[in-house]
C-alpha cells in the first residue's frame, strides 16, 4: 500500500486513489490522425521499468487528478505535482 | 512410549481444566495449553495423514512451522477446517479431528497408497493425467488435500479491521524485540510491539537466562510492564504476516478471550515510519530415512513442550543434530528424567558434549539416525556413521519414543524479503541472512545472524537506537546485559544421509522427499522456482518453513552447485495463513457496500414491493399481490401502464448538474450528440462513448438554462459519468469554465406513465402539461401539490409519461398523494421488472444488458449524430476506423420466436451451421413475454442484423443444446409510429 502525497491533501493511503496510467497526448484534429496513430494513442503505452510518469486521481478524497512519478521497480514515489504546475 | 504430562512445571494453569475431544474421545488439557500440547499430553501420536501417500504423521513442531498437525476444529458453533494445532490456544469444548483420512487418522482407508509410492514420483500427476486432468480431478481431490468445508454453512465468526500509525513497529517480542522496544520507547517515539505468541518473551519462555540480574522471564515481564507504562501499544497473539509498500504492514490479531459476539480475529493495517524486524529463527530438521514417523520432532519443539506445557515427549529420546543448539533440549529433557542419546554428525565431540556426558547423556559423535522403526510411531532407532551409504551400516539400535532433530536454524527473513531485501548465504552459520536492512527497517536478533542471548539483546538495543536515530531521536538508556557464555562449536551442514533408495522426507506437509528433488534435478528442473512447482516443495500451508533450505541444499548438491547459486524462492505474504473471513472483515452481507434507499422506500415496502438491489440501489422489482407470483405481477403491472396509468419510482436515476459559461461547449466535446443546439426547456436522449467509441452510457440531458444542464445517467453509472466528466475536464480541457455537481440524492422522481397519465396528473400541478404546452422531450418547473419541483415529459415505457421531481424530503408524501389521487384512474405502481418489459416492447436499450464492451452507436442504429455533429467528441475518431465500419458488425434487432410461447434465454446464440460446426452470429440480449403483443419477444445483437430485418430473415437460436427459430424484426415492437408516446 503506497503512501501517496496528494498535491492538495498531503500523504494518503493508496486505496484512496485511482490510477490513470501514463499520460498520453490526445492527437488532434481527429480527421488528420491516422488509424495507426489513433490506435497508438488508445492502446499502446511504454510501461517503463524504473522511473515512470503516471496520472492518479485522489478519487476517495479531493477528487483531483495529478501527475506522479513512481519507480515501477521499487514502487518508490519520486514526486507528485498538480497538472501543469509544480508540487 | 508416548508423551506425557509431568507432575509440575510449565506455564499452564492446572487449576483450570479444559475438556475437549479428539475424534470424539473425551480428553482434557489446561488453560495455557495449545491444542497440540494437550494432544501430546494425552498421548496422542498420529494427528494426520500425509497429503499424498497417507503415511501416519505426528506433531513435529511447537509453533507456526508445524507441517503435520492441521486439524478440523469446531468450537462455540464455529468451524475451522484447517487449524494448525500448534498455534491454537486450547479452549473448553473444542472438538478436533484429523483431516485427509477416512474414517480417521488411525484407520485411514487410503493408507495402502504408500505401497504404490514408487509409481507416484514427483510430477506423477502431470505426467499421467495431462491433458485429461478434469476427468481424474474429482477422485484425486477426494484422496488428497486438507480439511473440508461443511456444506456451504456460513462462517459464524466475527471479524473486524483496524488501522494504526506508529513511529516504530517492532515485529517480535523476544529478547531482541523487547530490547529494541525499550530503546525506541525511551526516545519518546510511539511504538507498536507485536508478537504472535500469547506471552511476550520469545525464546525466554523456554530457555534458561539471566538478564539484568533477573531470570529471563522476570526481565521480560518487567520490561513489558515498563513498556505499557510508557505508552507502547502491545499486541500479543498478533502475527505480522505481510510487509507492503511505504512502511505498511498487515497484522492478524487473535483475541481468543474476546467476549461472546465480539470479533475474535482483527486485521490490522499499520503504517509505520520505521520497523524493527526481530522475528527470530525457525529450526531446520536433520533429514534421514523414515524421518516422518510420529515421534520425530524438532529439538526446539520438544524443549518448548517441556518448558511451556510441562509435556515430556518421551521417556527414551534420541537427539539427531549437527549443531550445539540441540544440546540445550537434550540437557533439559535429561534433567526432566528422560534417557537421552545424542547422535551428532560432527566427528569431533563439541565442548558442550562434555556437559551432556556429565549429565548422563550418551553422545555419539560422527553419527546419524539411519532408520526409525515402529508402526504408528517411533519405537526403535538405528544409529550409524554419518557417511553411511546403507541402512545396514547401523551400529546401534536403541529404543526411543521420540527422535529430536536439529539441522541448524533459519532466520525468519520473510518480512525482510517481502520488502525486497536481499539475502546472502552465510557459510559459517549455514543460513540465509539479510545482506542489510532495507530502508525504513532495522534488523535485530537472529535476523542479524546472532545466535546467543547476549547478541540478541545487544542487536535489539542497536536496532532500537537505529530506529530512533532514523527519526531524529536519541536513546539514553543502556542495553540490557546478560552473562557471556562460552562460544558454541560451529555447525556442520548435513542435508541428508547418503543412502540411495530410502525415503528421506523434506516437506512433510506436501510429501516431498529427497528423491523427488533429485528426480526434478535429473529432469532438468534445476531452477529453484521450477523445483518448487514440479515437486510442490514448500507450497503447502506451512510454505516450507521447515523444508525450503534443506530442499534447495539437496538441489544444489544434485546439480553440482553451491547453495547461493541456487538461491531461494520468492517470499510473499502472508507469513502464516490468513482466513478470508479476516481479510473481508465486516465487509460482507448487509455491510458489504452501503445500501442506497429511495426516498419513498417505506411506502414501497408497505405496498408489498419485492425490494432488490440494482446497481447499488435497493429498488422495487415488482409489487406482488397475495394472489399472484412475481412473474404474474410483472405482466399485470406492464399491462396496466399500457391501458391506464402506472407510477414508478425513478429517484435513483442520476442527476448531475453541469454549470458554467463553457457548459455547452464542454458537453459537446464529451457527448455523442450535439448539446450546444439544445434549447432551454428541452430534453435530448444522448449517448456517452468511451474514447474507443464503445457506448458507455445513455441518458437524457435537460438544458435548464444557457449555462446550465442537467444530465440523467443510468442509475448505476452516475458516479462513473461524473468521474469521466471530471477526468476530461481536469486532464484535457482544464481551461474550460465548467463545474459538475451530483444532485441525485436531493430529488425524488416519480414517473406517471400511461394513456391516462395526463388526466390524472393535470389537476395536481400548477404546470400546464397539455399536449401542446408540454410536448414529448420538454420539461417545466412549477408546483406539484404545492411543492416546488419539475415535470419532465420523457418516457421509458413508450406511453405518455411525466417524470415528476420534488425535493427528496417530500418524496414519501408525494408518492402517497399520487397513489391516492390515482385511485380513480386505477393507478398501478410498477417496478423495475415491469419497466424492463415495457422498454423491451419499445426496443429501448439497457446499457450493459443490450450493449457490451464492443457496442458502437451505429450498432444500435444511432448513426445520425455522427453525421450531423461537426465538432470532435470523445470516441469520434474510433467510429471512423475500418473495424467500426465493417459491414458484418453485430447490430441491434428484435427477434420474434416462431413459437409465440417460447421465450429464448438471454445469452442464447444465433447460430449458423457450417460444415465445420456451428458459428455464432450474435446473441439474445433481452427476452420476455410481452403483454402488449401477447407473445414472446426478444432483443439481440446479430451480425448484419439490419439487412436481416429488411429481408425478413430468420435465425436459429441455440442455448445449452436447445434450439428455436426466430424471425429478425425491428426492435420496436410496440407503437412503432410513436403515436402513444407523443399523444
Amino acid at each position: 500500500m503506497l503512501l501517496i502525497p496528494c498535491p492538495w491533501c498531503g500523504p494518503r493511503d493508496e486505496p484512496e486513489f485511482s490510477f490513470g496510467g501514463e499520460p498520453v497526448a490526445r492527437p488532434v484534429p481527429a480527421e488528420r490522425v491516422s488509424d495507426a496513430e489513433w490506435a497508438d494513442y488508445l492502446y499502446f503505452r511504454d510501461n517503463d521499468k524504473g522511473p515512470h510518469t503516471e496520472i492518479w486521481c485522489h478519487s476517495g478524497g479531493c477528487g483531483q487528478w495529478f501527475v506522479m512519478e513512481r519507480d515501477t521497480l521499487t514502487h518508490a514515489v519520486l514526486s507528485a505535482r498538480k497538472p501543469g504546475g509544480a508540487a | 512410549m508416548t508423551a506425557r504430562r509431568l507432575a509440575e512445571g510449565g506455564r499452564i494453569d492446572r487449576a483450570s481444566v479444559l475438556p475437549f475431544t479428539w475424534h470424539g474421545a473425551k480428553l482434557s488439557g489446561f488453560a495455557g495449553d495449545t491444542l497440540a500440547s494437550a494432544l501430546l499430553a494425552n498421548g496422542v501420536k498420529v494427528v494426520g495423514r500425509g497429503f499424498k501417500y497417507h503415511r501416519a504423521r505426528g506433531i513435529f513442531a511447537a509453533w507456526v512451522e508445524e507441517p503435520n498437525a492441521i486439524l478440523d476444529l469446531q468450537w462455540n458453533g464455529h468451524h475451522d477446517p484447517n487449524a494448525r494445532a500448534t498455534t491454537v490456544a486450547l479452549r473448553a469444548g473444542m472438538a478436533a479431528r484429523g483431516v485427509n483420512a477416512r474414517p480417521d487418522v488411525d484407520r485411514d482407508i487410503y493408507r495402502g497408497i504408500d505401497l504404490l509410492q514408487r509409481f507416484l514420483p514427483a510430477g506423477f500427476y502431470y505426467k499421467t493425467f495431462f491433458p485429461n486432468w478434469h476427468r481424474y480431478e474429482p477422485r484425486i481431490r477426494e484422496m488428497a488435500g486438507l480439511g473440508r468445508l461443511r456444506g456451504g454453512a456460513p462462517d459464524t465468526r466475527q471479524y473486524e479491521a483496524r488501522h494504526a500509525h506508529a513511529d516504530v513497529l517492532i515485529v517480535g517480542g523476544g529478547p531482541a524485540g523487547l530490547a529494541a522496544a525499550r530503546a525506541a520507547a525511551s526516545a519518546g517515539l510511539s511504538v507498536l510491539l507485536a508478537d504472535d505468541r500469547r506471552e511476550f518473551g520469545g525464546s525466554l519462555l523456554w530457555q534458561d537466562a539471566t538478564i539484568d540480574d533477573q531470570s529471563g522471564m522476570a526481565w521480560a515481564a518487567a520490561t513489558v510492564r515498563d513498556l505499557a507504562g510508557a505508552g507502547v501499544r502491545l499486541l500479543p497473539d498478533t502475527t505480522v504476516f505481510g510487509a507492503y509498500d511505504d512502511g505498511s504492514f498487515g497484522l492478524l490479531e487473535r483475541r481468543g478471550a474476546a467476549p461472546a459476539g465480539w470479533a475474535e480475529d482483527r486485521l490490522w493495517t499499520v503504517r509505520a515510519r520505521h520497523a524493527v524486524l526481530a522475528t527470530g529463527s525457525i529450526e531446520r530438521p536433520l533429514v534421514f530415512p523414515h524421518n516422518d514417523r510420529p515421534g520425530v520432532m524438532l529439538a526446539s519443539a520438544a524443549l518448548q513442550y517441556l518448558r511451556q506445557y510441562s509435556v515430556l515427549v518421551a521417556d527414551e529420546i534420541v537427539v539427531a543434530t549437527n549443531n550445539d543448539s540441540a544440546y540445550t533440549a537434550a540437557l533439559a529433557l535429561r534433567d526432566a528424567g528422560a534417557t537421552v542419546t545424542v547422535a551428532d554428525v560432527r566427528p569431533a565431540p563439541p565442548a558442550i558434549a562434555h556437559a551432556a556426558i556429565d549429565a548422563g547423556i550418551r553422545v555419539l559423535p560422527g553419527s546419524v539416525v539411519l532408520h526409525t522403526i515402529g508402526r504408528d510411531g517411533v519405537r526403535l532407532v538405528d544409529i550409524g556413521p554419518a557417511d553411511a551409504t546403507s541402512a545396514r551400516a547401523a551400529t546401534l539400535r536403541v529404543p526411543a519414543g521420540a527422535v529430536l532433530v536439529s539441522g541448524g536454524h533459519a532466520p525468519a527473513v520473510h518480512l525482510h524479503s517481502q520488502s525486497r531485501g536481499k539475502l546472502r548465504w552465510d557459510d559459517a552459520s549455514a543460513m540465509f541472512l539479510p545482506v542489510a536492512a532495507v530502508t525504513g527497517q532495522s534488523l535485530a536478533g537472529a535476523m542479524t545472524g546472532e545466535q546467543t542471548l547476549a547478541g540478541a539483546l545487544a542487536s535489539g538495543h542497536r536496532a532500537g537506537v537505529a530506529a530512533a536515530s532514523a527519526l531524529d531521536r536519541g536513546v539514553a538508556i543502556p542495553a540490557p546485559t546478560t552473562p557471556r557464555l562460552p562460544a558454541s562449536d560451529p555447525i556442520q551442514p548435513y542435508w541428508c544421509v547418503p543412502i540411495k533408495g530410502a525415503r528421506q522426507w523434506l516437506d512433510l506437509q506436501n510429501d516431498v522427499a529427497v528423491k523427488d528433488v533429485r528426480l526434478a534435478a535429473r529432469e532438468n528442473y534445476s531452477s529453484v522456482e521450477h523445483l518448487k512447482r514440479y515437486t510442490t516443495l514448500g507450497m503447502a500451508t506451512d510454505q516450507g518453513k521447515t523444508s525450503n533450505v534443506n530442499g534447495l541444499a539437496i538441489l544444489a548438491d544434485a546439480t553440482g552447485r553451491r547453495i547461493p547459486e541456487v538461491g531461494t524462492t520468492t517470499f510473499r505474504p502472508p507469513y502464516t495463513p490468513v482466513t478470508l473471513g479476516a481479510l473481508a472483515g465486516m465487509r460482507h452481507g448487509a455491510l458489504y457496500a452501503p445500501w442506497r434507499h429511495l426516498p419513498a422506500h417505506a411506502e414501497h415496502v408497505e405496498r408489498g414491493a419485492e425490494m432488490r438491489e440494482y446497481g447499488g440501489w435497493w429498488r422495487p422489482a415488482c409489487y406482488t399481490r397475495a394472489s399472484e407470483t412475481p412473474a404474474q405481477a410483472i405482466q399485470r403491472e406492464a399491462a396496466a401502464v399500457r391501458q391506464g396509468v402506472g407510477l414508478f419510482d425513478g429517484s435513483s436515476l442520476g442527476k448531475i448538474v453541469v454549470d458554467g459559461p463553457d457548459a455547452a461547449a464542454f458537453l459537446n466535446l464529451l457527448y455523442y450528440n450535439d448539446l450546444a443546439n439544445l434549447k432551454p426547456g428541452r430534453l435530448r436522449y444522448v449517448l456517452l462513448l468511451r474514447e474507443n467509441g464503445v457506448v458507455y452510457d445513455d441518458g437524457v440531458v435537460a438544458r435548464v438554462g444557457p449555462e446550465r444542464y442537467q444530465l440523467s445517467p443510468s442509475s448505476s453509472h452516475t458516479a462513473g459519468v461524473l468521474a469521466m466528466l471530471e477526468a476530461w475536464h481536469q486532464t484535457e480541457y482544464p481551461t474550460m469554465r465548467v463545474a459538475f455537481h451530483d444532485v441525485t440524492g436531493a430529488w425524488a422522481t416519480f414517473a406517471v406513465s400511461g394513456p391516462r397519465a395526463r388526466d390524472m396528473l393535470s389537476p395536481l400541478t400548477g404546470i400546464d402539461i397539455a399536449a401542446d404546452a408540454l410536448p414529448h422531450m420538454t420539461f417545466a418547473d412549477g408546483t406539484i401539490l404545492g411543492i416546488a419541483g419539475r415535470i419532465a415529459r420523457v418516457s421509458f415505457t413508450g406511453e405518455r409519461s411525466y417524470e415528476v421531481s420534488v425535493p427528496a424530503g417530500y418524496g414519501p408524501a408525494l408518492w402517497r398523494r399520487l397513489m391516492q389521487a390515482g385511485g380513480d384512474f386505477g393507478i398501478t405502481p410498477y417496478g423495475i421488472e415491469a419497466l424492463s418489459v415495457l422498454r423491451a416492447e419499445k426496443g429501448y436499450i439497457l446499457i450493459g444488458t443490450d450493449t457490451d464492451g464492443m457496442t458502437l452507436p451505429d450498432d444500435l442504429g444511432m448513426a445520425g449524430p455522427l453525421r450531423a455533429k461537426k465538432v470532435d467528441f470523445v470516441g469520434r475518431r474510433s467510429l471512423l476506423t475500418p473495424d467500426a465500419v465493417r459491414p458484418d458488425r453485430r447490430q441491434f434487432v428484435g427477434l420474434l420466436p416462431l413459437d409465440p410461447n417460447a421465450v429464448p434465454h438471454p445469452g442464447a446464440h444465433a447460430i449458423e451451421r457450417r460444415a465445420d460446426g456451428m458459428r455464432s452470429l450474435g446473441w439474445v440480449t433481452s427476452a420476455c413475454h410481452s403483454p402488449a403483443l401477447g407473445r414472446s419477444i426478444a432483443l439481440g445483437m446479430i451480425a448484419r442484423g439490419r439487412s436481416l430485418i429488411e429481408s425478413g430473415g430468420e435465425v436459429e437460436l441455440f442455448h445449452l443444446g436447445q434450439t428455436m427459430r426466430a424471425r429478425v424484426v425491428s426492435p420496436v415492437f410496440h407503437d412503432p409510429a410513436g403515436e402513444k408516446l407523443h399523444g
